[in-house]
Formats: structure tokens, C-alpha cells, sequence
């Protein structure tokens, strides 16, 4: 039993839910208590031990019943009550009123023991036989899904498909009614064990292929994604915006306990003659962070700014306050659009406003500085997302250097590769000079690197 | 056989928790019979209003121990909650024992005898007669064991967690002046959350972690009647129906069980003995708490009422 714990422990961990060995020990502890006789106690106690949040206990529960309820075997026999069995042991349940007798036949002399166990139809021996050569053939290492025709011509190997194979042969040549049969019973089996390996892969590899997409996705370059990506990258840069919230939006004002605040303290006990009975300590106060966003959004860099703007302005939590704005030819403003609408639409209507057109980046900081400048305080961070690529029109960096000069920092990000700068009409080496931090800024990783970067700088 | 014994076990549990006007769940009854077996906390988790913190009174009542709660809000720190100097005491009682230190340090003669007179007087003053014990120090002092209730943990501050870690899975304090104190016996731990924000894994880790959701149809009615025994059956099945209707909506703050249980109050105070579109209407407000929710809810009374019958003459 505790050998299919820890293979459930392991599925668990493929489920999402994260299993310490800690928390392992728990349950065992946990279900050497209840005892396995009832399934719905079991169930209860693992989720109680196992799962620390309610989507960990759906993701579990739903492994548990999964991993309790092993495919069909061979036979089309009548499901029967396999509660009971189940509990105690996975791997040997469904149990049947095992009906021995179907289309008769003994057990013939001479053949090997998988071909009597599918002659007899003894489908707990088939089960038993199957799970244990799932486990010499270690299916709870399967990853991914190209691994399932290995896997399971490895357990099929395990039952003893070779000596089926002689005995199939032999038999055609004396009995071939018989070895008809055996070969119906062998696809059937050859079924089960293909069901067995997908419930292992929907049981083990969940974690480690969705860890691959997103490892792919987060290095994949922002802007040349594909339309059906667009979805799942959103859902990446949630889940970014969600880390750096845990990570940065603890506590702002940090107590420096036993630093003795002694004005505050004295002007406290004025009025017992300075005799210090209350006592005050100092705090630390921390800024959050202003930021002051300037995207573009033309054809180039479009899908880049969208999804740094859905990172932003999910940051509440960590960044005080947050302008955006999007310029192609020209500059808006866009933090209340993005505030008020859903990411899909917000971008739509930035897009029909300002979208589109060449980039100029000259009358765009001309805009900025004559109706925003105000918004920028020695505390702001402004960003400047865009790969300075200004179609050989005046860039106005003398604007660039007077908003350098006004904020606390200057990040530029340029989704462009470093080779390109520089190049054609790329003004980045000019913008350069006047800006705290200059960096790439193509995927995903490197955006979430970015933005955690200035936040920190807060910290 | 323990297997046996266990599911018995729980079942006690669950008819000790329903004496004392609680009707809890199996899933319930099995996290409170775990938490006792292997003496571990309960986090509780749950919309407001569930009977997070009721489920720590009726342990308490029912094991006949005290119960010992801490509120939690922002701000919440060590002194608050484990314990406190009485840092007033020990300046009166060193103004009032200047006169005897002089007397005390009188016979020494140099400034080196003084001082290692001092020493052997020990730390006076900070020793167990002046902490104030909070809370957490008073539970795990109590000598017959207790109900520590840690209502509300999500409002404290994360700070807050670490220091619950020590008392939570070796159930001991350390107080650098004073050494360890172990609890006497270990008390039974509940942690209440609204999942305000998002707990620390190690706090999350070191308990059980049960999840109240609203009841079913059943089990609900069931606490209406251990809860209102004053309200009939045909009314009970219907009001809890009307609620269970009402929870499908999309609405700001979902009526929960407390709600549900004042509601079965009112409508006995005004002796009503079916649901009508008329009495709900006027009592609507003890369900809802936002007007908008109200106006929400409004236009569907009479499908809702109609329904609730309707499922009453099947079920």
C-alpha cells in the first residue's frame, strides 16, 4: 500500500498539487489513522493533508479518482462494485464476479501464462499482471506524449508478449479456433495496456508538459507570436504579473524595532517629567513605485506593448501608480482605457486610436512634453517601450534628456536585438545616452527580468 | 480493526459536534478527528459566514475545554498576541526599590563589587511575574489543554505567520529572556481565513487544510433545525431551497449559512407558515446585504418560491 501512496504522491505532484515530503509524511500518518476500508475518508484525508488551497483540492480530487479507477480490463464484462477493492489496493480492482466460464475452455497444457490468463479471462489477474509490468516498465517516469508507443510495447514485453507470440504461432498450426480467440483476447489487451499508459501520462506528465510549453512560450520572440498563442501568452504574463505581486507587494512599512525614536518618545511621556513609560521606535517607509509608461504601437512593436501594458497594469498591488501611453505618429493617453476595459478590447480601441501608423518619435515626445511633463516626479520610473526606429524624422532626444532629468529613472526597452541598433533608421545609440538602463526586451522572460528589475529598485 | 475504529471515531465526532448545535460535514468530522490524531492545526478556509468560527466553539463545548481566541487584524504583532513586558510594572517596582538597591549595594566598595552584586540578583525584572501573557501564551499554558481559535489570519500582516510557525507544529514558544515554554498539553489549533490574500506556504504547510463551502440542500436543512427548532418542516424546505436558488445568482456577497439562520428566526418571529412572494420581499434585506444585490434577486421572487415548492414536493 504505501508503495501506491507514493505513486499517488507522484501524480499528485503531475496534478499541480505540490507535494512536499513534509506533507507526504502527513498523509501517511493521516491514512494510517482512517485506514483505507472507506474510500470517502480516505479521499477526505488526503485532500485535507495534500491539497493547501481549493484549486489544489479540485486538481486532487480529481487525481484521486483518476488515479483510483484503473482502465477497463480485456473483458466486456458487467462493471461491478469496486468501491471496496479499489481502496485497498488500485491495482487489483475493478474486481468482477469473475465469470470464469465464458466461452469455456481450460487453461491448455503447454502455453505460457499470459495466454492461459487471457484463455481463462481472469480479469483480476490480468489487472494484476498489467500493473505490475506497468511497474517494471516504470510508467510513472513517463513525460510525454510521443512516449506512449514505447511505453507500452515496454509492458506488453513485461506480460510476456513473446512467449505469446510462439504460443499464438504453435497454435494456428493445431487449434485454430483457439488461437482466433487468443488473438481477440491479445487486441483487447493490447487496448487495455494503450489505456493504461494514457491514464499514466494524464496522471504523471501533466506538470512537465505544461512546464515545457511555457518554457517555450516565455522564450518565444513577443512579437512574431501566432493568433492561437495569444491566449495562452496572456495567461503567461499573468501568471508573471502574479509572481511579481507575491514577490514585491509585502509589506511597504517595515518597523526598525529597537531603534528608539527618542523625539517622539520624550514629546510622549512630556507629561510625566520625561520618565520614558510609553515608547515610540522609528519605521522605515518605503516608496512603491510610480511608473510612467510610454509604449509604441505601431505595426513593429504593437504586440510587445500590449502585453508589457497587461503586465503593468497588473501590478496594482506592487506599483503605486501607473501612466500609460501609446504613440505611434502621435501620443495618448491610455491608462484609463486599460483600466476600464479588457485587455482585448482596451488594445482594440488603442489600436484604432493611435495604431498603425509609422512611428514618429519626435512629435510623440513633443506631445508628451507639452501636455504630460507634469505627470513625472523625482520618485517616477519612466519606461520607454519601442525600438527607436524613427523613419529618419528629427528624434528629439533633447526632450528624452529634460524627462531623464525630471524622473528618477529612464528604462528603455527595445524588443529589437542589440546588432540592430543603431542600423537603418534606429536612433538608439542617441536615446542611449540619456537613459538609466537600456535592454532587450523580446520574450516574455525577458520582460517579466525587466519590469522585476525596476520594481526592485524600489525595494 | 483500526480501519473500523477510525470511521466509528468520526461518526462520534460528528454526533459531539451536533450536541452542541453543530452539524458538521464528514469532511468536517474527518478533519477534526485527524487534527486530534496527529495533532496538527486546522486551517479553516471558507466565504464569511460558514461557521469557520463557530466549528471552534462547538469543539470547545463539546470537549469541555476553554477557548482561547485571538483576533487578527493589519497590524497584529508579537506583543499583542505572545507577550508583553509589563514594562510600567517593572519601572514602578525599580523606583519603588531604589532606596533598597542603595541599601543592597551599600557594603560594596568599589564599582566592580557593586556590579557583581547586581549580577547575582539575576534578571529580576524580567522574569516570569513581569510578562504578560497574550493569547498565544495563555494557550499553550493552560494545564488541561485548550481551543485556540486564530480567527482571521489573512488580515494579519505576513510577519504575523512566521511567528505562529514555532507554535504551530512544535506547539512551544521561545522568549529570549526566558527560555522555551513548551505547552502542558498540546491545545487544538483553528485557523479561520477568508482568503483576503494568499497565506504563506510554510504557515499552510504545517496544517490541515479544510475547506467550508456553502452546505448542501440537506445538510443545511439539518442546521436550520438544530439552529430554529421552532420552524416547521415545510417552511424549512422551502426557505432553504429559496437560498440555495438565490446562490445561483451572480451576486455581490452570496447569502451563507448565518444568513440563512436568521432568516429561519425572523420568519418564525413573524409566524409565517409558507413562503410567499409578499414575506420575502419584506424580509429580503436579512439575506442580502447589498442593495444592489437586493434589486438583483428582486425580479426573480416568485420563479424562486415557485421552484422551492416544487422541489419540495419531489424531494
Amino acid at each position: 500500500m504505501r508503495e501506491n501512496l507514493h505513486r499517488f504522491f507522484r501524480a499528485a505532484r503531475g496534478a499541480g498539487v505540490h507535494v512536499s515530503p513534509a506533507e507526504s509524511i502527513d498523509a501517511m500518518r493521516a491514512v494510517a489513522q482512517v485506514g483505507l476500508t472507506d474510500r470517502a475518508i480516505l479521499r477526505d484525508a488526503l485532500l485535507l493533508t495534500l491539497a493547501k488551497s481549493q484549486d489544489e483540492k479540485l486538481a486532487l480530487g480529481d487525481c484521486f479518482d483518476l488515479f483510483f479507477s484503473p482502465p477497463e480490463p480485456p473483458q466486456d464484462q458487467t462493471v461491478s462494485d469496486d468501491k471496496e477493492q479499489a481502496s485497498q489496493d488500485p491495482d487489483q480492482s475493478p474486481s468482477s464476479h469473475s465469470e470464469n466460464e465464458a466461452s469455456g475452455g481450460e487453461p491448455q497444457e503447454g502455453l505460457g501464462p499470459l495466454a492461459q490468463m487471457l484463455l481463462s479471462q481472469d480479469r483480476n489477474a490480468i489487472q494484476a499482471a498489467m500493473a505490475n509490468a506497468s511497474g517494471a516498465a516504470s510508467l510513472s517516469d513517463i513525460r510525454y506524449s510521443t512516449q506512449r508507443g514505447i511505453f507500452s510495447s515496454r509492458i506488453l514485453d513485461a506480460m510476456g508478449l513473446q512467449r505469446l507470440h510462439d504460443d499464438l504461432d504453435e497454435l494456428t498450426a493445431t487449434n485454430p479456433a483457439l488461437a482466433e480467440r487468443l488473438r481477440t483476447a491479445l487486441d483487447a489487451l493490447r487496448e487495455a495496456v494503450r489505456d493504461t499508459v494514457s491514464q499514466g501520462l494524464a496522471l504523471y506528465a501533466r506538470e512537465e508538459a505544461e512546464n515545457l510549453r511555457n518554457e517555450i512560450l516565455r522564450n518565444a520572440p513577443l512579437a512574431r507570436i501566432e493568433r492561437r498563442q495569444v491566449a495562452e501568452m496572456r495567461a503567461l504574463i499573468r501568471q508573471i504579473a502574479r509572481r511579481l505581486r507575491e514577490r514585491y507587494s509585502k509589506p511597504r512599512k517595515r518597523q526598525r524595532r529597537g531603534h528608539l525614536d527618542v523625539r517622539r518618545t520624550l514629546r510622549r511621556n512630556a507629561a510625566w517629567g520625561g520618565v520614558p513609560f510609553l515608547t515610540a521606535w522609528k519605521r522605515k517607509h518605503r516608496d512603491r513605485p510610480k511608473i510612467v509608461a510610454l509604449c509604441d504601437v505601431s505595426g513593429s512593436v504593437a504586440q510587445v506593448s500590449d502585453f508589457f501594458l497587461l503586465l503593468i497594469h497588473s501590478l496594482h498591488e506592487v506599483v503605486d501608480d501607473v501612466h500609460s501611453f501609446a504613440f505611434s505618429s502621435h501620443l495618448i493617453e491610455v491608462s484609463e482605457i486599460l483600466e476600464k476595459k479588457s485587455p482585448e478590447d482596451a488594445m482594440a480601441e488603442i489600436m484604432s486610436k493611435v495604431g498603425f501608423g509609422s512611428s514618429d518619435y519626435g512629435s510623440s515626445l513633443v506631445d508628451f512634453e507639452h501636455d504630460f511633463m507634469s505627470t513625472l516626479t523625482p520618485q517616477t520610473t519612466v519606461i520607454v517601450l519601442g525600438d527607436a526606429r524613427s523613419n529618419n524624422l528629427d528624434p528629439r532626444a533633447d526632450i528624452l534628456r529634460r524627462i531623464s532629468e525630471r524622473s528618477k529613472r529612464l528604462v528603455w526597452l527595445n524588443p529589437e536585438g542589440r546588432l540592430a541598433w543603431g542600423f537603418g533608421d534606429s536612433e538608439m545609440p542617441r536615446y542611449a545616452t540619456f537613459c538609466s538602463v537600456v535592454r532587450q526586451c523580446a520574450t516574455a522572460q525577458q520582460l517579466e527580468r525587466a519590469v522585476s528589475d525596476i520594481v526592485a529598485t524600489y525595494q | 480493526m483500526a480501519d473500523q475504529k477510525a470511521s466509528t471515531s468520526i461518526e462520534a465526532v460528528e454526533s459531539g459536534l451536533a450536541a452542541q448545535g453543530y452539524i458538521a460535514s464528514r469532511q468536517i468530522a474527518t478533519a477534526v478527528y485527524l487534527s486530534q490524531q496527529i495533532e496538527k492545526p486546522i486551517l479553516v478556509e471558507g466565504p464569511a459566514g460558514v461557521g469557520k468560527t463557530e466549528l471552534a466553539k462547538a469543539i470547545a463545548a463539546w470537549r469541555g475545554k476553554k477557548m482561547i481566541r485571538l483576533q487578527c487584524y493589519e497590524g497584529l504583532d508579537e506583543a499583542k498576541a505572545l507577550y508583553e513586558w509589563k514594562y510600567a510594572k517593572q519601572l514602578l517596582y525599580t523606583q519603588i526599590l531604589k532606596d533598597k538597591l542603595g541599601e543592597v549595594l551599600g557594603g560594596a566598595q568599589t564599582l566592580h563589587a557593586a556590579l557583581a552584586q547586581l549580577h547575582d540578583f539575576g534578571d529580576v525584572f524580567f522574569s516570569k511575574e513581569f510578562v504578560e501573557p497574550r493569547p498565544l501564551l495563555q494557550a499553550l499554558e493552560q494545564p488541561g489543554g485548550c481551543v485556540l481559535l486564530i480567527d482571521e489570519i489573512d488580515k494579519s500582516d505576513a510577519e504575523f505567520e512566521s511567528l505562529l510557525l514555532e507554535i504551530l507544529s512544535d506547539f512551544q514558544v521561545t522568549i529570549p529572556e526566558l527560555g522555551t515554554v513548551s505547552a502542558i498539553t498540546p491545545p487544538t489549533v483553528i485557523l479561520t481565513s477568508n482568503s483576503e490574500r494568499d497565506l504563506g506556504d510554510a504557515l499552510k504547510r504545517r496544517c490541515l487544510h479544510l475547506h467550508i463551502g456553502f452546505p448542501e440542500q440537506r445538510l443545511e436543512e439539518r442546521i436550520v433545525e438544530s439552529r430554529v427548532p421552532a420552524i416547521s418542516q415545510t417552511l424549512r424546505r422551502q426557505m432553504v431551497g429559496f437560498i440555495h436558488e438565490i446562490r445561483s445568482l451572480d451576486l455581490k456577497k452570496l447569502p451563507s449559512v448565518s444568513e440563512t439562520i436568521d432568516w429561519a428566526r425572523v420568519l418564525v418571529l413573524l409566524q409565517a407558515s409558507e413562503l410567499d412572494t409578499e414575506i420575502v420581499k419584506d424580509t429580503l434585506n436579512v439575506l442580502l446585504k447589498y442593495e444592489a444585490d437586493i434589486e438583483a434577486a428582486s425580479p426573480q421572487i416568485t420563479t424562486f418560491i415557485a421552484k422551492a415548492a416544487r422541489s419540495n414536493v419531489f424531494g
